[in-house]
C-alpha cells in the first residue's frame, strides 16, 4: 500500500521526532499496517461506509445566546498571554 | 452536613460497601456523608503507604470532595464517585494522563459530572489511565503505571485501569470510566469488578476528552450489577450539548434486576471455548436461558478496522493540543512551527505519537480510500453482523478478554500484541451496541494467585436493561463478586 | 488571449450566535470575550449545529436556484494554525449543503455555481502589536460562513465584478447576510488563468487571496491577467500558486511557498450527525423567501407596474435603498415617471459627484416628491428646482417649499406682474417685435426668454408666453 514516509507524516501532524524515534516507529507502524492489510480480503463492493454507529440525523440547537466564558479566569490556562490575547511566536506572513 | 462523631466504625470498613448498601445506611440514619468521606480518605491514605503501590488515583494526596446541595432523596446522595482523568471537572486539573495537558484547569463540568452532582453524588478523586486512553494496561500514563490490586505484579488493564483498580481495592465505592475499544470492560475483567459500556449515544460525551469520537462512551465501574444499574440510570439520557447523544427514553434499570431469564436466547460467537465460558453457559442454562451458536463472520476484522478508524479520529482529536491556549508548551521554540512540533513532540508519550502517526497516515492523501474508507465499509459489515444476530438472540456472550491480567511490561514492547488484548471488546464499539463485563470466575493457569476473569454480555442498541437482567441473574447464581471480596 | 476566472465567496450568515455554540456574534468587541469551551476548542467540548444557520444556508441555495443535496454532512479539514483552535475546521467536503444554481448577469449570461457549503470561520491574528509574537483573538472563530463557488465561467474582471454585485444583491434581498465587506461579512478568493484559444486546455491556475472589496477583486484580476498574458507571450512558464493582493501597491505577490503541500486529510466529522432536508422543508424555505423579492423579479415588476424602460427599471431596482426610496416617492406623488427621472437624473448625479450612497444623504421621499410637485403645479420652474432647490434639500435636509420661498424662486403667474414685464421687454426690443409682426414667429421665443431674464426666472414661462402672444397680436 505504498511506502511509509514517516518524516512527512510527522510534519503533517506537527510532531518532532528524534532519529531514534523515527526508526522505532517506522518498524512498529509498518508491522501494524501489515496486520491491518488483512482487510483487503473483505469484499466491500456496494457497501456504504459507517462513520457513525447510530442512525441519528438532523440534530440542531436553536439560535439562542449562551453566556461566554470568564476570560480572565480562563487566560490562566494560557501558556503565554498578552492582555486578553493568546500569544504565539511571530508568524511571518510576508511575501517574496 | 455535620460529622456525627457519635457514629463509630472501623476505619476503611465503610469503603467496602456498595452504593445500595450505603444508600440503605443513609436511609436508616446510620451514616453521614462526612463519615463516609473520612473513612474513604483513610482507606486511600493507608493504600498509598502500603508496599503494593497500586496508585489508582493521580491526586491521592490532594483529593477534595466536590458536591452540591440537593435533596437527600436524590439517587446517589452522599455517594463518592471516582472520576477518570479524561472527564472535565470544573476548577480541577484534567490531564487525560498526559504531560501535554499538565496545568489545564477545566472551566466547565462534563455532562456526566453535572448529572452526578445533581443526583447528590460526591466527586471524589481522579483516577489514572493510559495517556489519552491509548492502551490496555494503564502503563502509558504520564503519572506512571497503576497496579492490579489482585496482584500488584500485574496491570489493572486499561485504559480505565485506575477506575477499575480503586473499585476493586475498596478505595472507591464506584468509578466513572470511558470505553473506546474495551477500556471499561477489559480492566473490569482484569480487576474482577463490573463495567458497562453503554450504547453509543446513551451517555453524553460532552466533557469527555475525545479519543475516537465515533467509538467513545462513558460508563460505570462498580462492585456489583445492582450498583452498575443504579449508576447508569443517573448518567444516561439525552444531552442537547452532544449532537450524538440519542433522545431515547431511559428505563429504570433496577426494574430489570431479579427478573427471570427463563427462555431468553443467548448467542455464542467465540471461536474458542474457555472454561469460564463453558461454566457460564452451564449456569445460564440452569436458569432457563437458551444458548445457541452464532455466526458473526466479520468480527475477525474488528481489531484491524479499529486500528484504522480509532487512530484516524484520534489524530484529528489531538490536534487541539498545540500549546496555544492551554496546557504544556515548549516555550524555548523560536518559531511557530518549532513551537508546535516541540510542544507536541515533548508533550505526547510514545503510544500517543504512534497513534497520531498511524491515524495521520491512513487519512493522508493517497491512502484515505485504501485505509480509512475501506475500514469504514468493513465496519458496516461488522455492524450488519450484529443486526442479523440480534434478530435471533437477546444477547451475545463472550469472554471479556483473551487472558487474565498480564504482568507489567509484558506487552509494552509489542504494540500489536497489546492491541490484540481487546479482541473481544472492540466489536461492540464499532457496532455501537452496549456491552457489560461481570466477574465470570478465576483463572488458576498462571500459577500463584487466582486472577479474575470477566464475562461479557453484548446487547441490542439501547437494551442495557436486558444485559443487567442477565448479568444480575448470573451474579446471583454464582458468588464470584463475593469471592473476590467486592461485596461484604 | 482568453481569461478564465472562478470565484470562491465566503458569506457570513446572519445569525445571532455562532455556528456550533451559543456565543454571540458581534463585530468588534473585547478580544476573546465572546468565546466558550466549544469555540476555544477546549478538550471535551462538542459542536451542535445552529438551526438558523442551516436554514439561512438553505434559503441562499434556493435563492441562487441551486439544488439541496439529498445527504448533507460535515467533514473535518485538518491543518495547524493558531487562529484555528481545534486544529481542524468543520467544513463540508463531499456532501455540501447545495450544488448547482447560477447568477445571471445583465447581459443574460448565466454564471453557473458549482456548490455552496457551510463552514466555521477562523479567529484573527494580530501581527503588529508585539515585535516577536503574534496575538490570537478567537471572537470570530465559529462565525457561520456559506462558501459559494462558481464554475470557471467568468471571462474577464468586469464580469467578476458584476457577478459579485448581483450575488450580494440576491443574498441581501433574501435576508441571508448583510454582506458588509468592511465587517468581513463577504470575502472573496479568485482563481484566474489565461490561455491562447478556447481549444487549449486551461492555463496554470493562480489563486488570489486578500481581496477585501469588489474593486480589489477587479483590480487584482486585471493585474493578474496582464501579468499572466505578458508571461505567456514572453514564453515564461507560469506556476500554479497562491498570490496575495496588496491593495496599497495594487499588485499581487507570490505567497511564500509553505514548507509542504497542503494535505487537509478530510474525513467525516464524527461529532456531528448527517442532515437531510425533506421536500416539505424545501417548500417551507421557498415560501419563506418568496416573501422577499429577488432582484430580477423586482426589476420586472418595476418595468411593468411603473411603465419604466428595462434600463430605468434596472437602475432603480439594483440597490435596495434606491428601490425602496423610489417606491416611497411614487406612493407620495402618484407620478412614477417624475420620480424615476429625478432619481436617475439629479439624485444619481449628486451621489456620483459626492461618492456617497442614498442612505448617507438627507434626502427623503417626501422632500423629493414635493420638489417635483412644486414644478408640476407651476409654482417653480424645473430649472430653478434642479439648480437651486434640490442641492439644498439633499445636502441639508431642508423643506423644498421653504427653500423655494427663501430664495424667492416662486414662479409668478399673476397677469399683472407678467404684463408689466412683457410691456417692458416689448418696449426695449422694438425690432424683435417688428420681426414677429412681419411674420417671424420664432422671434416670440426670444422675447419669452427676455421676460424670464427680467423676472429672474420667477415668471411662469408658459403663462408668460401665452400673454406675450396676446400682446404681440394686439396692435
Amino acid at each position: 500500500m505504498g511506502s511509509l514516509d514517516l518524516r512527512h507524516i510527522a510534519r503533517l501532524s506537527r510532531l518532532h521526532l528524534t532519529d531514534a524515534e523515527i526508526k522505532f516507529f517506522e518498524t512498529q507502524v509498518a508491522q501494524i499496517l501489515s496486520f491491518v492489510d488483512q482487510l483487503k480480503a473483505v469484499d466491500v463492493e456496494g457497501v456504504e461506509p459507517t462513520s457513525h454507529p447510530l442512525s441519528l440525523c438532523n440534530v440542531f440547537r436553536e439560535d439562542e445566546i449562551k453566556p461566554s466564558i470568564l476570560l480572565e479566569e480562563f487566560l490562566k490556562n494560557a501558556p503565554r498571554a498578552k492582555g486578553p490575547f493568546f500569544e504565539v511566536p511571530k508568524i511571518i506572513e510576508s511575501h517574496s | 452536613m455535620k460529622h456525627q462523631n457519635s457514629f463509630v466504625h472501623d476505619t476503611g470498613s465503610l469503603s467496602k460497601l456498595t452504593i445500595h448498601q450505603l444508600a440503605d445506611r443513609y436511609a436508616n440514619g446510620a451514616l453521614t456523608c462526612d463519615g463516609l468521606l473520612h473513612d474513604l480518605s483513610a482507606a486511600i491514605r493507608s493504600r498509598d503507604r502500603d508496599q503494593r503501590q497500586i496508585r489508582a488515583y493521580i491526586n491521592f494526596d490532594s483529593i477534595r470532595p466536590i458536591r452540591r446541595e440537593v435533596p437527600k432523596a436524590s439517587k446517589l446522595w452522599g455517594i463518592p464517585i471516582a472520576v477518570k482523568d479524561n472527564l472535565c471537572v470544573a476548577g480541577e486539573e484534567t490531564t487525560c494522563g498526559s504531560k501535554i495537558l499538565k496545568g489545564f484547569i477545566s472551566p466547565y463540568h462534563a455532562t456526566v459530572v453535572e448529572k452526578l452532582l445533581n443526583a447528590g453524588a460526591v466527586i471524589f478523586g481522579r483516577t489514572n489511565q493510559d495517556e489519552f486512553a491509548f492502551g490496555s494496561s494503564c502503563e502509558t500514563s504520564c503519572y506512571g503505571p497503576t497496579r492490579n490490586p489482585r496482584d500488584p505484579e500485574r496491570v489493572p488493564g486499561g485504559s480505565s485501569g485506575g477506575s477499575a483498580a480503586c473499585v476493586a481495592d475498596h478505595t472507591a465505592i464506584a468509578a466513572l470510566g470511558s470505553d473506546t475499544g474495551g477500556s471499561i470492560r477489559q480492566p473490569a475483567s482484569f480487576c474482577g469488578v463490573v463495567g458497562m459500556k453503554p450504547t453509543y449515544g446513551r451517555v453524553s460525551r460532552y466533557g469527555l476528552i475525545a479519543f475516537a469520537s465515533s467509538l467513545d462512551q462513558i460508563g460505570p465501574i462498580t462492585k456489583d450489577v445492582r450498583d452498575n444499574a443504579l449508576f447508569l440510570n443517573v448518567i444516561a439520557g439525552h444531552d442537547p450539548k452532544d449532537s450524538t447523544s440519542a433522545d431515547v427514553p431511559v428505563p429504570d434499570y433496577s426494574d430489570f434486576l431479579g427478573r427471570s431469564i427463563q427462555g431468553m436466547r443467548i448467542g455464542i460467537a467465540a471461536p474458542v471455548q474457555t472454561p469460564i465460558l463453558e461454566n457460564a453457559v452451564k449456569v445460564l442454562k440452569s436458569l432457563g436461558a437458551k444458548v445457541e451458536a452464532l455466526s458473526l463472520p466479520h468480527i475477525a476484522y474488528a481489531v484491524s478496522v479499529y486500528y484504522i478508524v480509532a487512530p484516524a479520529e484520534a489524530s484529528s482529536n489531538l490536534a487541539r493540543f498545540d500549546g496555544v491556549r492551554f496546557g504544556f508548551r515548549d516555550k524555548s521554540a523560536p518559531s511557530l512551527l518549532e513551537m508546535y512540533e516541540h510542544t507536541r513532540g515533548q508533550g505526547f508519550g510514545a503510544e500517543a505519537k504512534r497513534r497520531i502517526i498511524l491515524g495521520t497516515y491512513s487519512l493522508s492523501s493517497g491512502y484515505y480510500d485504501a485505509y480509512y474508507l475501506h475500514a469504514m465499509k468493513v465496519r458496516t459489515k461488522i455492524k450488519n453482523d450484529f443486526d442479523a444476530a440480534f434478530k435471533k438472540v437477546d444477547a451475545i456472550l463472550s469472554p471479556t478478554a483473551p487472558s487474565p491480567a498480564f504482568k507489567l511490561g509484558e506487552k509494552a514492547a509489542s504494540p500489536l500484541e497489546m492491541y490484540l488484548s481487546d479482541i473481544y471488546t472492540i466489536p461492540a464499539n464499532l457496532a455501537g451496541v452496549p456491552a457489560l463485563s461481570v466477574p465470570g470466575g478465576t483463572d488458576h493457569s498462571t500459577g500463584g494467585k487466582d486472577l479474575p476473569l470477566g464475562l461479557q454480555f453484548i446487547g441490542k442498541p439501547f437494551d442495557e436493561g436486558t444485559l443487567y437482567q442477565l448479568a444480575y441473574a448470573f451474579e446471583q447464581a454464582t458468588d464470584y463478586h463475593k469471592r473476590l471480596g467486592n461485596v461484604c | 488571449m482568453l481569461t478564465t476566472v472562478g470565484l470562491e465567496v465566503h458569506v457570513q450568515l446572519d445569525s445571532k450566535t455562532k455556528i456550533f455554540c451559543g456565543c454571540r456574534i458581534q463585530f468588534g468587541g473585547a478580544p476573546n470575550s465572546r468565546t466558550c469551551p466549544v469555540c476555544l476548542g477546549l478538550p471535551g467540548a462538542l459542536p451542535v449545529l445552529n438551526r438558523r444557520v442551516f436554514d439561512l444556508g438553505l434559503r441562499a441555495v434556493l435563492a441562487l436556484s441551486g439544488t439541496i443535496s439529498k445527504k448533507i454532512k460535515f467533514d473535518r479539514k485538518n491543518y495547524y494554525y493558531p487562529d484555528l483552535p481545534k486544529g481542524y475546521q468543520i467544513s463540508q467536503w463531499d456532501c455540501p449543503l447545495g450544488r448547482g444554481g447560477f447568477v445571471e448577469l445583465d447581459s443574460g449570461k448565466k454564471i453557473r455555481l458549482n456548490r455552496a457549503h457551510l463552514e466555521e470561520d477562523a479567529g484573527k491574528l494580530i501581527h503588529d502589536q508585539s515585535p516577536d509574537t503574534s496575538l490570537v483573538d478567537l471572537n470570530r472563530a465559529g462565525t457561520p460562513l456559506l462558501e459559494i463557488v462558481t464554475e470557471p465561467d467568468l471571462e474577464n474582471p468586469a464580469e467578476a465584478y458584476e457577478y459579485l454585485s448581483h450575488l450580494k444583491t440576491i443574498l441581501k434581498a433574501v435576508g441571508v447576510s448583510e454582506c458588509d465587506m468592511e465587517k468581513g461579512q463577504l470575502r472573496c478568493d479568485a482563481n484566474v488563468s489565461v490561455r491562447n484559444a478556447a481549444s487549449d486546455p486551461l492555463g496554470k491556475r493562480v489563486e488570489i487571496k486578500n481581496l477585501n472589496s469588489f474593486k480589489a477583486v477587479k483590480a487584482a484580476l486585471e493585474f493578474e491577467v496582464t501579468r499572466q498574458t505578458e508571461a505567456f507571450e514572453k514564453g515564461v512558464a507560469l506556476t500554479q500558486e497562491t498570490r496575495l493582493w496588496d491593495d496599497k501597491l495594487q499588485k499581487t505577490f507570490s505567497m511564500r511557498s509553505k514548507e509542504e503541500a497542503n494535505d487537509y486529510r478530510y474525513f467525516p466529522e464524527p461529532d456531528l450527525v448527517p442532515f437531510t432536508v425533506s421536500e416539505e422543508e424545501i417548500k417551507t424555505a421557498r415560501a419563506e423567501f418568496s416573501k422577499w423579492e429577488l432582484p430580477r423579479q423586482k426589476k420586472e415588476r418595476f418595468a411593468k407596474q411603473y411603465g419604466l424602460s428595462d434600463y430605468d427599471a434596472c437602475l432603480l431596482s439594483g440597490q435596495d435603498d434606491v428601490a425602496l426610496f423610489f417606491e416611497e416617492t411614487v406612493k407620495l406623488s402618484k407620478n412614477a415617471k417624475a420620480a424615476a427621472n429625478w432619481i436617475i437624473g439629479p439624485v444619481f448625479a449628486y451621489l456620483g459627484s459626492k461618492g456617497v450612497t442614498l442612505n448617507q444623504t438627507k434626502l427623503t421621499a417626501n422632500h423629493l416628491s414635493k420638489i417635483y410637485q412644486l414644478v408640476e403645479k407651476g409654482r417653480m420652474s424645473f430649472q430653478a428646482a434642479k439648480d437651486n432647490v434640490f442641492a439644498e434639500v439633499i445636502a441639508n435636509g431642508l423643506d423644498p417649499e421653504t427653500v423655494m420661498k427663501e430664495k424667492h424662486l416662486e414662479q409668478v403667474s399673476e397677469d399683472g406682474a407678467l404684463i408689466e414685464w412683457i410691456a417692458e421687454v416689448m418696449q426695449a426690443n422694438p425690432k424683435v417685435v417688428d420681426d414677429f409682426r412681419s411674420g417671424k414667429p420664432s422671434a416670440a421665443q426670444f422675447l419669452v426668454g427676455q421676460v424670464m431674464k427680467k423676472s429672474k426666472g420667477k415668471a411662469n414661462p408658459g403663462k408668460a408666453k401665452d400673454l406675450l402672444l396676446i400682446k404681440l397680436k394686439e396692435i
